[in-house]
């Protein structure tokens, strides 16, 4: 517990940061973990980065806001964010989300029955700073302050005090980046309220109105992508390269002959990979042709704008952009003439083009969805896929990625397929559309900016290093390897550094890697030892 | 305490409580169409609600019927309005404070119920009393129990929601001034009311003839009331309209949450009926001003959803 009791009123007042992170106040790791040394210390943020950015909330920085020159630019700057919050409240600029977000300003309870369920302000020791309600009863005082009752003898006696400066809307900003939009703390909810829900609205007003959010998300990201077709920065003839490259490594490895298909009209299935995929994990969608070369399948890939990248970050931060790439994917389906859009291996990716999305996306571009889990599903159990579970010997559990499982209730194939497959299989604690996310949500996985991976890894991702050791206890020798199935892109990007961060690999042999590796990794077709038993 | 007083005075405010709910909840419902936000277990799933699943775990699943459960959701509805039992699982401490407030007033909103069939048969002549026919003797002595056990616990449980947010500082800092003021008045009504049925009125039979006069809308026979029961009527018909313009209001705005948010998965098919209302959301038009959207008022969401992106400095 932090030793000084932080108020709402504090985020107001300027100081050099609201609160202080260390370590000694984190929440324990499980055995082998449970001494400080065998935890990397957390970073401090450099002198230089405090001075030249926003930096007073804790001791990372998400956002990286060059810090105003004068006074004259904070009121500049606090004026454009109440014009901004102003907007978030009518239903032409805010539809999106006016009725759920209004639903959760108005009628909160403060009972803190939210607070226990996020794993952000349990690994922090109950940093008041990270509880759920914190940033979202900030919120919503600025919002009856200065939207719904804009001012009045009894409005400090309902709502509570706030000031709005600059310290209260950069703080804020950056707050809006310590949560990973899991929604975890919404479940159990008693009356529905949604913290992430809010942190999302909170996070578009920065983007939409004053054009502040991470650059990972939004120029290195959703920009990028909609410019050169992948946030990877590949644009279509380096894509198909490296397809190739990965067509003829995969090739070889499994004996499968695989040749990935690109703009093929009329082909039964569209399949999106996160491009991120391609770069990072090349054998995931190697994997992915070689299951659907095996079992037959009609499928291609797609060179247009955003065509190969599932990815959608605007989703977490940016309503337009979302709107545009889900657009461009739906296009994309609609030119080739598929009857399905296949979404790979990323959660997000998911959740944004089969459920988000699907308010926005109408008529002849309203192309039906369906994830990799359930067409794997059917590809396997129709026995289109021979396999061999005793290939798959080894110790082997489940990570949930939460825009696919709590955010879109796909719970069970993955399950089905792993426990035919995996005779080892056991289940995080808790598991299925109660898990908890990887701590890379939202975001976090691709933003590293400062030190905001220390802060990542010991703190949002400090409850799956949790389960992960739990899930594995019995079997921590490191003799025996073990195997994180992680369905999903950013989760097993935010996997690989925690398992490299507190050194999993080398000390306990636990790695992991996709849901396809795994199903190749025992296929009966295939050469054996398809997974690589390395720290990739 | 003059009845006819009382009378215009109940009447008038379960009319403000009335308008004023249903003001809210139409001003909700006719909030635009939103994007889906729905958050498993959704519980009308059929057989898959046990384990959080949906009809996005079927194979083509636009193809085929989707199966949905009333059943299901009345399984968790039931539990979580009655019981509580979100706060029970997830904040057991919190339960026994608030769980004690909440059945009390339910139990006093079945009080209310049986005042008015009290009330009706008393205005038809039947007798309601501990030597009745045996309806009135079972009305008589179920609207005994059901009174004094709903005002000690809403008044147990509102003490104890008063203490915690008192003293425990984490619960204090999040409690707004006017929070204390819904407690305080929680607190003084409830403890009226019971004083009002030790000392006054105690098997309910004044409240009951009240109840006679207002079914009736007889407010020249409108019987006069002790000066606590009259207080309690006042601070109760007061309290009934007061909840409604506070974020109590949640007793009826949870439906919105669970139906329009949490739960609300319908997908948008080709040809169905979400896609006109789809279609008129994308026609508003967009101001938000950061450069990559530049919206002039003027332009709308599918102009916004199909530009190029252009970024300026900010």
């Amino acid at each position: 517990m932090t030793k000084k009791r932080i108020t709402i009123e504090d985020i107001s007042k300027p100081s050099k940061k609201l609160t202080e992170l260390r370590k000694e106040d984190f929440k324990p790791l499980p055995p082998p973990l449970d001494t400080p040394e065998s935890t990397p210390d957390f970073a401090p943020l450099g002198e230089k980065a405090r001075e030249q950015y926003e930096a007073s909330l804790d001791d990372t920085i998400a956002l990286s806001i060059p810090k105003p020159k004068n006074k004259q630019e904070e009121d500049e700057l606090v004026a454009k964010f109440l014009s901004g919050l102003q907007k978030l409240f009518t239903k032409e600029n805010n539809w999106t989300f006016l009725q759920p977000l209004l639903l959760s300003m108005d009628y909160c309870a403060s009972c803190h029955t939210c607070s226990d369920s996020c794993h952000i302000y349990e690994a922090s020791g109950r940093n008041p700073v990270y509880r759920p309600a914190y940033r979202s009863e900030v919120f919503r005082r600025l919002y009856k302050k200065h939207v719904k009752s804009k001012g009045g003898l009894l409005q400090a006696w309902r709502d509570g005090e706030i000031e709005l400066n600059w310290t209260t809307v950069a703080r804020l900003a950056e707050l809006a980046y310590r949560c990973n939009l899991c929604r975890r703390c919404a479940q159990t909810c008693p009356i529905g309220v949604d913290n992430g829900l809010i942190t999302h609205e909170i996070r578009k007003l920065f983007s939409q109105e004053m054009g502040i959010a991470p650059k990972e998300l939004h120029e290195s990201g959703s920009v990028l992508q909609l410019k050169v077709g992948s946030s990877t920065g590949m644009n279509k003839e380096v894509a198909k390269d490296n397809m190739e490259f990965i067509d003829e490594d995969v090739s070889e490895k499994t004996g499968i002959t695989v040749k990935t298909p690109w703009d093929k009209a009329g082909a039964d299935i569209l399949l999106i990979h996160n491009a991120g995929e391609i770069m990072a994990w090349p054998m995931n969608p190697g994997a992915f042709g070689v299951i659907f070369e095996v079992a037959g399948v009609s499928w291609t890939m797609s060179s247009e704008i955003a065509g190969y990248d599932g990815i959608n970050y605007g989703v977490w931060y940016d309503d337009a952009q979302f709107a545009r790439v889900a657009v461009k994917h739906a296009e994309a389906a609609k030119k080739l003439g598929v009857k399905k859009i296949v979404l790979g291996e990323c959660g997000h990716a998911h959740k944004a083009l089969t459920v988000i999305a699907d308010r926005v996306l109408s008529g002849d571009l309203n192309i039906p969805r369906e994830s990799a889990m359930v067409t794997l599903e059917d590809l396997i159990f129709s026995g289109r896929i021979k396999v061999d579970p005793s290939r798959n010997d080894f110790p082997v559990t489940l990570h949930d990625p939460c825009n696919l499982v709590r955010l879109m209730g796909i719970v069970e194939p993955q399950r089905r397929i792993i426990r035919h497959i995996a005779p080892r299989f056991r289940e995080m604690e808790p598991h299925g559309v109660y898990n908890y996310c990887c701590g890379g949500g939202s975001g976090f996985a691709i933003m590293s900016g400062h030190n905001f991976s220390d802060w990542r890894n010991q703190l949002s991702g400090r409850k799956k290093v949790e389960q992960i050791l739990n899930a594995f206890k019995d079997e921590m020798d490191p003799s025996i390897r073990k195997f994180v199935c992680a369905p999903c892109s950013n989760c097993k990007g935010q996997i690989r550094d925690l398992i490299a961060y507190y050194d999993l690999w080398e000390k306990y042999s636990i790695t992991y890697d996709g849901l396809v590796e795994l199903i190749v990794n025992c296929m009966t077709d295939v050469k054996e030892g398809f997974i690589e038993w390395e720290m990739h | 305490m003059p009845g006819s007083i009382l009378l215009v005075l109940t009447y008038v405010l379960v009319i403000l409580f009335v308008a004023v709910v249903a003001s809210r909840a139409v001003r909700i419902a006719r909030l635009p169409i939103h994007l889906r936000w729905e958050l498993y277990p959704v519980a009308h799933e059929k057989r898959r609600a046990s384990y959080g699943g949906s009809y996005l775990e079927e194979p083509d699943w636009w193809t085929k019927p989707r199966q949905s459960s009333l059943l299901g959701e009345l399984k968790v509805m039931i539990p979580e309005i009655l019981l509580l039992a979100g706060v029970w699982e997830h904040n057991r401490k919190h339960w026994w404070r608030t769980f004690p407030f909440h059945f009390g007033l339910y139990l006093l909103a079945a009080l209310v119920a049986l005042l008015l069939v009290g009330g009706i048969a008393t205005a038809a002549g039947a007798a309601v009393g501990p030597n009745g026919s045996l309806p009135g003797t079972v009305l008589y002595y179920l609207t005994y129990v059901v009174g004094y056990a709903g005002l000690a616990l809403a008044l147990g449980g509102a003490l104890a929601l008063l203490g915690r947010r008192s003293l425990d500082p984490d619960y204090r800092e999040y409690t707004k001034k006017a929070d204390y003021f819904n407690l305080v008045f929680f607190v003084v009504t409830l403890a009226v009311a019971l004083a009002a049925h030790r000392f006054v009125d105690p098997d309910f039979a004044q409240l009951r003839s009240y109840f006679a006069s207002l079914v009736t809308f007889d407010f020249a026979g409108a019987a006069v009331v002790a000066w606590l029961t009259g207080l309690e009527i006042v601070l109760a018909s007061v309290l009934l309209a007061y909840i409604p313009l506070t974020h109590m209001s949640h007793f009826f705005t949870k439906w919105f949450m669970y139906h329009d948010v949490r739960w609300s998965d319908e997908p948008n098919l080709r040809g169905g009926r979400l896609e006109q209302k789809v279609a008129e959301v994308l026609e508003y038009p967009v101001s938000w001003s950061a450069s990559h959207i530049g919206g002039d008022g003027k332009k709308n969401w599918v102009d916004v959803a199909t530009s190029d992106v252009e970024e300026k400095k900010e």
